[in-house]
């Protein structure tokens, strides 16, 4: 049977890709700032997952103002990097997994999850971001990846508790699938940030830490938040984290944190990152990887 | 849960937030020609007749005046204000070869020196910038505030 192993948070901020495609991933701004995903890149290494639940937005890429689906998987075969004004990224294309996927959309509908499917689409900085960060340079992506989208653009988004539910029902949909495979989800996105007028900007380094917090043990407080409180605390853009929650919806009901890096700033924004495993009784080891000792360092 | 029990005071709190404009279905509507227009500079072809004559390729969508003066202006505060959304507008922005630090400091009344030092030091502080209404006090524009 599939099963979700591993859950990963990371922000998605574009000019990271430009940094990494650049090279620039060691110089004073930036090396800060990547030198917190090392630790990932060995420990993706070592995992080696079959396939990413990858939760991400698009940002004015694939989807313009003519359709604003709220939740929408992937189910193509495969997905080019997005033009998206200054030539697409030079990074491999998304190779997809439509039987896992397809699997999963229509658990999903059952589960009373109304989902969009999606065949076509080039994927943005939301999407190959998070895979350099944590792939660093590669010929080929090591796995194959469902792209999750969800409308965190054009309000209202979905709440933070339905995102939490929608993991809870990814879980369900990825633990009935009959083949053998190791999946993660990624959530994407945030952390604090405003990109737009006056008070563009924002940082909320206590917030963030908060919602860091929140997502390890077993707590389920985060899924309240309101959106109110993410635009007030976090910026307009902070609202991002929501999809944080759908990851962590799908860790089941307690999880244990491998690894957590948090650095102020990337660009306009606060980066955040975060590793967690299930804590379901199978251990940290659960994966055979030896993440344990790796955690332990 | 998490969700808001009545639409109107759900959307009536979001113009409490000082120096922001949250995209709702209102702007959304406002600004769908305008955001369109910025979405078809993805691509490469647009970008050159829009380089070539930045008016005329404005001519052919249905904005208003006011939202064609302001593209032309770059003025991106006055574009929030008229339906425009910051990531469509980064194709406007992005076609001028700026990149959202640039763009983004000047919707703040900062050179763009002082904004990168800002977020430097730590970013903008939320104190203060939470609230119009909490902020009713004697010192100033509420938009500027909660700058460091």
């Amino acid at each position: 049977m599939a099963r979700i192993t591993a859950g990963v948070a990371s922000s998605h901020v574009p000019l990271l890709g430009v940094a990494h495609d650049f090279g620039k991933d060691k110089d004073d701004y930036f090396g800060p700032i990547f030198a917190g995903y090392d630790w990932t890149r060995e420990w993706e290494k070592a995992e080696k997952p079959d396939v990413v639940v990858l939760v991400y937005n698009d940002h004015a890429s694939a989807f313009d103002m003519k359709i604003i689906p709220t939740f929408a998987i992937g189910c193509g075969e495969r997905y080019k990097p997005a033009d998206e004004g200054w030539g697409p990224r030079q990074v491999p294309d998304v190779i997809g997994h439509p039987d896992l996927a397809w699997h999963i959309a229509q658990s999903l509908i059952l589960d009373e999850f109304d989902m969009t499917i999606i065949n076509e689409m080039d994927v943005d900085h939301g999407l190959t971001v998070p895979l350099s960060m944590m792939f660093g340079a590669a010929e080929q992506w090591p796995c194959k990846v469902i792209p999750l989208a969800v409308n965190v653009v054009t309000y209202p988004p979905p709440s933070g508790n339905r995102c939490w539910a929608l993991g809870e029902a990814i879980a369900r949909a990825v633990a009935s699938f009959p083949e053998d495979l190791n999946v993660q989800v990624w959530g994407t996105g945030g952390m604090s940030h405003q990109l737009q007028g006056p008070r563009a900007g924002l940082i909320n380094k206590a917030w963030d830490n908060m919602f860091l917090d929140g997502l390890v043990g077993e707590s389920d407080h985060l899924r309240r938040i309101p959106h109110i409180e993410y635009l007030r605390e976090t910026g307009s853009e902070g609202i991002e984290m929501v999809m944080w929650l759908i990851m962590r919806g799908a860790m089941g009901k307690r999880t244990a944190a491998l690894h957590r890096h948090y650095h102020v700033p990337c660009s306009n924004t606060a980066i955040g990152h975060l590793v967690l495993r299930p804590d379901n009784g199978e251990g940290l080891d659960m994966t055979g990887s030896g993440a344990a000792a790796l955690a332990a360092e | 849960m998490s969700g808001p029990k009545d639409i109107h005071s759900y959307l009536a709190e979001f113009e409490d937030i000082p120096g922001t404009r949250v995209f709702t279905a209102a702007r959304a509507r406002q600004g769908y020609h305008l955001n369109q227009f910025a979405m078809s500079l993805m691509k490469p072809e647009n970008r050159e007749r829009w380089k070539a004559d930045e008016k005329a390729y404005l001519e052919e969508w249905p904005l208003t005046d006011a939202q064609k003066a302001a593209v032309l202006a770059r003025d991106y505060n006055t574009l929030l204000d008229l339906g425009g959304n910051i990531y469509f507008l980064s194709k406007v922005f992005s076609t001028d070869g700026l990149s959202f630090v640039q763009a983004v400091s000047t919707m703040t009344g900062v050179s763009v020196e002082e904004y990168q030092a800002m977020m430097n030091a730590g970013g903008r502080s939320p104190e203060g910038a939470r609230s119009k209404k909490a902020n009713v006090a004697p010192q100033g524009s509420e938009d500027t505030k909660g700058a460091r």
